[in-house]
């Protein structure tokens, strides 16, 4: 097949990106960024919570993690559904041992199905924010825009009211969006979303409705992406995080603070035999005096103020 | 479609002329930061889609923008320690896009290479004039922004036609960084007739290969580099061999990686015997001196293809 003439035109090529979402910048010509008392990194611990239908309809692509068998897919549904019900209290142990701050992203049909754990989280007083509908409900290239608004209105309105947080942070299922996601998100009142992972340090975000902040949690970093996808083993996943703090933390002698984004779930690293190596890679964290454990919206507040300073 | 590509003779790696580097160096090593650009919504190719997921491909197209704001200029820091001068396999359009990246190599002294004007423009279904086209606007764009006249080629997102090579040597290039076949240079046939060779670039070293395909370790990955490197280095006591280590910054650039490669370019460049170079620095010294004579002896062996 021959391919048409506008194949070797290029509309978008010209200074800066190809399109209008963001400024064009290298991390290392931006102004430093100062943290709260003088930290270098800070710490950024998300926690996905997550609710995967075992009626999966995987339209236009099924969520990451999500059923893999013919209906009904009890394996995985059970082995998702271990990190609420087991796998989460593990993880809050072990935070509140360490002292860690995280935040957490929990789908909205999760809080109305299980209210226990919706007020357990929020009752902790940590961040919460909203993870969509649920991991079968993408936002995708596509989507009727109307729906889609609905689907964000909803899960917004569902989330806010289950846990009596204003819920100004979002993280799409599977990191996916569609064209009309940002301003969907700006509208209903989202500060920050999570999905760009192109940046380790947070940054401005153009929406029709406004500005917002794009805070990249590193899907590299994800147990997900290493465990699952890499299938690498435990003590590879914490060596790995134990690496990335290290070169952070050094990298920040000389150019300013710096953010790690940390998402696990609990699906993954709650399991007996993955929790130890978790809590080894946030022990040598936490041991460094210039880590600042924070909220994401506490990182943006802090990141904003030093825009401006 | 023919069943061999028709670049080159069957030629086995024992009993070859033997190769002398400069300063009889046993390994030529050098490193080839792939520095590109792709875009959001591209123009479609029948052949091959630009992304798996509906435009936007948030997650695809971010993955590689982290290179270029964050990963380049940390790799940059590690191979100007080292003393490691880049060969850039570069989306010429980035000339455009982020000319800051461009003058920084500039300043560097580093080798631009065209790798197409975007790695989301495929050559798959692109007729004589179109692939011409593509590549004499890479070279041009690459001598308007660099000075550097392009002698290197990597096709964009490895897509090619039968007659890739013919168009590039014609349009001035000396070598191909598109084929695996070999750890020394060899010549390449092209239809002009030009003296046209293959640099060894290695995807096993690669590292999108090694950590995306293969999904290998960080530290596993500085593991294999140096291994590979003691095993040509012993070789190349008897003849110059050629290693390359091609990089994405968006990859090897991450905080969980970089330390590991940069301790096997540590390694590597602590050995006396090494030849720290670029890929058209051996491409010209290869032409000049083992060229004729490799094609005498692959002559005289007898060609099977």
């Amino acid at each position: 097949m021959t391919l048409d003439k506008e194949y070797l035109e290029y509309p978008q090529r010209r200074y800066g990106m190809d399109h209008d979402r963001y400024d064009w910048s290298m991390l290392t010509d931006r102004k430093q960024v100062t943290w709260p008392d003088g930290k270098r990194v800070a710490l950024w611990i998300n926690v996905a919570l997550q609710t995967f239908p075992l009626n999966q309809k995987g339209q236009p692509f099924p969520p990451p993690g999500g059923m893999s068998t013919a209906y009904p897919d009890l394996r995985h549904y059970t082995l998702r559904d271990y990190g609420n019900r087991v796998g989460v209290f593990r993880f809050l142990k072990a935070f509140d041992r360490l002292g860690l701050s995280p935040t957490f992203a929990m789908n909205a049909r999760l809080a109305e199905r299980y209210p226990y754990l919706a007020a357990r989280i929020a009752g902790r007083g940590d961040e919460i924010l909203c993870h969509g509908w649920d991991m079968d409900t993408p936002h995708f290239g596509g989507l009727d825009p109307d729906v889609e608004d609905e689907q964000i209105r909803r899960s917004l309105e569902v989330l806010r009211t289950a846990t009596g947080q204003p819920v100004t942070g979002w993280l799409s299922p599977g990191k996916s969006q569609s064209g009309n996601t940002p301003e969907l998100l700006a509208k209903h009142g989202i500060e920050y979303m999570c999905d760009w992972i192109n940046d380790d340090m947070p940054y401005a975000f153009r929406t029709e409705q406004g500005e917002i902040t794009a805070m990249p949690l590193s899907t590299e970093l994800e147990d997900r992406f290493i465990l699952m996808n890499n299938l690498h083993s435990e003590r590879e996943y914490a060596e790995q995080i134990i690496d990335a703090f290290d070169f952070l933390h050094e990298e920040s002698n000389e150019q300013g603070g710096r953010l790690l984004a940390l998402n696990l779930h609990p699906w993954l690293l709650g399991q007996p035999h993955r929790i130890g190596q978790l809590e080894r890679a946030l022990e040598h964290i936490v041991a460094h005096d210039s880590v600042w454990t924070a909220g994401a919206s506490e990182i943006r507040a802090a990141w904003k103020e030093a825009q401006t300073a | 479609m023919q069943e061999d590509p028709g670049l080159y003779d069957y030629w086995p790696y024992e009993d070859r002329p033997k190769i002398r580097w400069p300063n009889d160096a046993r390994v030529a090593f050098w490193v080839a930061p792939n520095i590109e650009f792709y875009e959001l919504d591209p123009a479609v190719n029948p052949h091959r889609a630009a992304w798996p997921k509906p435009v936007p491909d948030v997650h695809g197209y971010a993955t590689r923008d982290y290179g270029n704001r964050v990963g380049h200029m940390r790799l940059m820091r590690v191979l100007d320690k080292y003393g490691v001068r880049g060969s850039i396999s570069l989306s010429t359009a980035l000339c455009e896009h982020h000319p800051e990246i461009i003058e920084l190599c500039l300043e560097r002294d580093w080798e631009f290479f065209s790798h197409g004007i975007y790695n989301t423009r495929y050559t798959y279904g692109m007729d004589e004039a179109q692939e011409r086209a593509m590549i004499e606007d890479a070279v041009a764009t690459i001598k308007q922004h660099t000075g550097q006249q392009c002698a290197g080629y990597l096709a964009p997102a490895l897509t090619h036609t039968e007659i890739t090579m013919d168009l590039f040597a014609e349009a001035g290039g000396i070598y191909t960084c598109d084929l695996f076949h070999d750890d020394q240079p060899t010549p390449v046939r092209v239809r002009s007739g030009n003296k046209f060779i293959s640099v060894p670039y290695s995807l096993e070293m690669n590292d999108t290969i090694v950590y995306v395909v293969n999904k290998i370790e960080p530290r596993r990955y500085g593991e294999m580099i140096k291994a590979n490197f003691d095993r040509l280095y012993a070789e190349g006591a008897d003849s110059g061999v050629v290693m390359c280590v091609p990089l994405h910054a968006y990859q090897v650039g991450h905080p969980h990686r970089l330390k590991a490669f940069e301790e096997a370019l540590e390694y590597i460049t602590g050995h006396s015997d090494v030849w720290v170079t670029t890929g058209r620095e051996i491409a010209e010294y290869y032409i000049e001196h083992c060229y004729d004579e490799a094609v005498l002896d692959i002559q005289r062996r007898g060609a099977v293809t």
